[in-house]
């Protein structure tokens, strides 16, 4: 089947305006967190309630008897003297974001459209769709709780990955390899993009956290810290690593289940579901890191910075995997193309 | 939700941790049955060493360590070439290092993941695994079966908790709460005055779930390496294979089975076809590959005739047979200086993407002298910038076969065994080389014969394997994945309703008080559960009008 040349190029127009809104919308998540309107850092408790929503029931429950509201709205902060801009960066940000991310799904689906297929066959395909999947997630934690402050540490690699897709890793389109004629492809490298998209934002999570706890743990100690400004625009040290923590938590069984995926694709297509083959083994390798993370998360003197570096490592290992394992090492994964 | 810091959470939530906890002070066990790291003895006695050790390799430090050790010993796997995966390019390895090969591969470099340590490492961990998980699910069966624990003396100090004052007196307090608790699916127990709830025994179940189908996956893997076979056979268009060890390139034998134990099936491959992209950024990529075969399960049963293709095996007396790999095998018409005729389809193998492909035929029975062909097979040639043939399309839109004519001996009865991929040319004399198009023939010197290229045939390559304990790795990476969602997902949670009577300040009033305990890192929601059960119990309970209630903690 042939390539529609004129979709393709609508596709690389289309990414293009994606990464120019991205890169708007950084600014805007930058100003926003160094001037914005923010409620002064509040105490751990007050600041993790932030995120607790009340459902309608109880404000039902509160108009007739007052009682059972588990949380008063925290108060509102008396508003900063702020410029205009300062003031609507955040909002300018959200929107910007949103239409970067129409773009971007333009994008991906004209690059599918102008090939026949899933448009993941390459690593100029994935990184579209990865970096797709983790700003789908911020907009989704975005929905769910005031995670606007994300939106520095989301946009910033999204938009290097981008870039990077765009001058190094850029392929013209072209139809795949037999290897990859399989429905597998859609549910394995759908699900390694999603946990993947989904890991670089909690990663975003938790490089936030550990400035954040190194802010909290150095004030406490009645040591000064430099940069801190950068942790007082922040949330506490644990709405961040609850955030962080729910992110993987909900990465990790999808990437086990990618795993698995690629585990019987191998099956039907090489013979054997695991051979060691070198994506596969920095696959498990992240797999095991994560675990370890999820455990030591739950274990006494690895709670905190312990566990957050270690998913720190384990998110060095994704990047490993996806750079060094597919540019320099090969394998039997080689066929995915630079 | 909102994360607490209260000493009686503390202690309290930590009696309803689900998941594994080290402590490094014996801890009075709940129900719940944390990972723990009790009764540290100091006993010198053999036996106190021994149970020191097994507390220690059970330990969720430990556990952690052997994970970490675990991820760090795959690396090598993955950087150095691998035995088991390309052992061409270990070869390659020992080429380009001849001093460090060595070292490596006997500290087992080159196959890391059958090597003792790697093998020592999970072995560790999977019975660290056993030792913590075993015990524990059954301290989980108990406590499915426990009742709830009874109510706190202090709801009020619980991190969720409210109270008010109702009319309703403490009989039905009690009861009401009961049926309320129990419809939302909880399990629940009245005392006099009071009701505990639980729910979320499955988070602990999920997790249990998850590292017992861990250990039942090594189960599978240690099944099949014992009861399964692969190997590998490469197979010329028109030739058939039937399933005896003899007839394999190549053939892993699990511990356990015979080599007059495999499946008695036969196959012929009739033709290949393979297509490529013609066009395109991608241009002699691959399109499809198909292996058009006749076959049969076994010698009695009836031919019957199939395709096997990349990404669809054929399943036939519990093997696979999958298409791997393949290229072209050029025939050639050899006659020697007697006028004997040697009709000879040899498979050449490809050096590259365009099929270049290399290989030797050798004619032990060739007289006066042994022949020997070297050469080059190209199956869409065209000539370079300085004239000398190469290939630039993998299918053969123009095939060209570019050889050396030697003669002599080829060395066959030396004793050393041979590749039959080389020519070993030492006491042989170059007679020609040449090019030849299908149908041209070189004439040799001396009246030594000729050689003709006749055309060609394709070859593929079939891993034929049985792995009898996939189907139990199946099953148990899919109880993994939904135990590691229920461990994930669901969340631990208790509740206490009490009723306490106001007969010295409000006779016939009653003061309904309701906690409620949770972890704080499971996934959201109990904020929101515990207002709603509020709120539905304020209904059946309504509070005493006059009586401002008391607000609902603020921590």
């Amino acid at each position: 089947m042939g390539v529609d040349v004129g979709l393709a190029r609508l596709s690389n127009e289309l990414i293009a305006g994606g990464i120019a809104a991205y890169s708007l919308g950084f600014l805007g998540y930058a100003i926003d967190s160094a001037f914005g309107n923010h409620a002064p850092r509040l105490p751990e408790e007050k600041a993790a309630r932030l995120d607790v929503r009340v459902p309608a029931l109880v404000g039902a429950a509160a108009r007739t008897n007052g009682a059972a509201a588990p949380t008063a709205p925290p108060p509102s902060p008396p508003p900063a003297r702020v410029s205009f801009i300062s003031a609507h960066a955040g909002q300018f940000a959200i929107a910007v974001t949103v239409v970067g991310w129409l773009l971007h799904l333009g994008a991906i689906v004209s690059r599918g459209l102008s090939v026949h297929r899933l448009p993941w066959g390459n690593m100029y395909e994935f990184t579209l769709a990865l970096t797709f999947t983790a700003v789908t997630a911020f907009l989704v934690i975005m929905m769910r709780q005031p995670a606007r402050y994300l939106g520095v540490f989301v946009m910033a690699p999204v938009v290097l990955a981008l870039g990077i897709a765009v001058l190094v890793l850029y392929v013209a389109p072209a139809p795949l390899v037999p290897a990859l004629h399989s429905y597998w492809l859609a549910i394995h490298v759908t699900a390694a993009i999603i946990a993947s998209g989904v890991f670089t934002v909690a990663t975003a999570a938790t490089t936030m956290f550990l400035v954040a706890d190194h802010y909290e743990t150095a004030t406490a100690a009645g040591r000064r810290v430099r940069f801190s400004g950068l942790a007082r625009i922040m949330p506490s040290s644990a709405v961040l690593d609850r955030t962080a923590y729910r992110a993987y938590a909900f990465a990790f069984p999808v990437w086990t289940f990618a795993v698995i995926a690629g585990a019987i694709w191998a099956e039907y297509a090489w013979g054997h579901y695991w051979q060691w083959d070198p994506k596969e083994t920095w696959a498990f390798i992240t797999w095991v890191i994560y675990a370890g993370y999820l455990h030591a998360r739950a274990t006494a003197g690895w709670r905190g910075r312990k566990a957050a570096y270690i998913a720190m490592l384990g998110f060095t290992s994704i990047l490993f995997n996806f750079f060094i394992v597919n540019i320099f090492i090969s394998g039997m994964h080689s066929y995915a193309g630079v | 939700m909102s994360e607490i810091h209260t000493d009686v959470d503390d202690a309290a939530a930590a009696k309803l941790d689900t998941a594994p906890v080290d402590r490094d002070e014996p801890v009075e066990q709940d129900e719940l049955g944390t990972r723990q790291r009790g009764g540290r003895s100091t006993a010198t006695s053999v036996l106190g060493w021994l149970r020191w050790a097994w507390y220690s390799l059970t330990s969720m430090r430990t556990a952690l360590i052997l994970l970490f050790l675990l991820a760090l010993a795959a690396v090598p796997g993955s950087v150095l070439p691998q035995h088991a995966s390309n052992p061409l390019r270990v070869r390659q390895y020992y080429v380009a290092h001849p001093t460090l090969a060595p070292i490596i591969n006997a500290i087992g470099g080159f196959d890391v993941f059958g090597s003792p340590w790697f093998a020592a490492v999970y072995l560790l961990l999977f019975i660290s695994l056993a030792g913590c998980v075993i015990p524990r699910s059954r301290r989980h069966i108990r406590a499915m079966r426990a009742r709830p624990p009874a109510a706190p003396r202090n709801l009020g100090r619980l991190p969720h908790a409210t109270s008010w004052t109702t009319e309703v007196p403490v009989g039905e307090v009690v009861g009401a709460s009961y049926g309320l608790l129990r419809s939302r699916h909880f399990r629940t127990d009245a005392a006099s005055t009071s009701v505990a709830a639980e729910k979320g025994h499955l988070r602990e179940t999920g997790n249990l779930v998850f590292h017992l189908s861990l250990l039942v996956v090594l189960v599978g893997i240690a099944v099949s390496s014992n009861f399964g076979f692969t190997g590998t056979v490469l197979v010329t268009e028109h030739t058939g294979f039937s399933d005896t060890a003899i007839a394999y390139d190549e053939l892993k034998l699990g511990d356990l089975v015979s080599r007059t134990s495999l499946p008695p099936f036969s196959f012929t491959l009739n033709s290949f076809d393979a297509t490529y992209e013609r066009t395109g950024a991608t241009r002699g990529a691959a399109n499809s590959f198909d292996a058009h075969i006749t076959w049969q399960p076994n010698p009695n049963a009836p031919q019957r005739t199939g395709d096997i293709t990349v990404n669809h095996p054929l399943t036939t007396g519990g093997a696979n047979v999958y298409l791997v790999g393949h290229g072209y095998a050029p025939h050639f018409r050899v006659t020697d200086g007697s006028g004997q005729v040697f009709d000879q389809v040899t498979p050449f193998l490809p050096q590259g993407s365009t099929f270049e492909s290399q290989g030797v035929v050798k004619l032990p029975d060739a007289v006066p002298q042994q022949l020997g062909i070297t050469g080059f097979f190209l199956p869409s040639a065209v000539d370079d910038t300085s004239g000398r043939p190469i290939s630039v399309f993998p299918a053969p839109d123009n095939p060209l076969v570019v050889i050396g004519v030697f003669a002599g001996n080829l060395g066959l009865d030396s004793g050393v065994p041979q590749s039959v991929y080389t020519l070993d040319t030492s006491k042989m004399k170059l007679l020609a080389t040449t090019q030849l198009a299908p149908g041209q023939t070189l004439t040799l010197p001396d009246g030594q014969g000729s050689v003709t290229f006749v055309g060609f045939d394709q070859w593929a390559t079939f891993q034929i394997s049985r792995d009898p304990g996939k189907g139990v790795v199946l099953v148990s990476v899919g109880f993994m994945v939904a135990g590691l969602l229920l461990s994930l997902r669901v969340r631990r949670r208790r509740f206490w309703v009490r009723a306490v009577p106001q007969d010295h300040e409000h006779p016939g009033r009653t003061l309904v008080e309701v906690g409620g305990l949770t972890r704080t890192d499971a996934s959201g929601g109990f904020d929101e559960e515990f207002a709603d059960i509020v709120v539905a119990l304020q209904r059946a309970l309504p509070p005493a009008a006059e009586e401002p209630v008391e607000q609902l903690r603020e921590d």
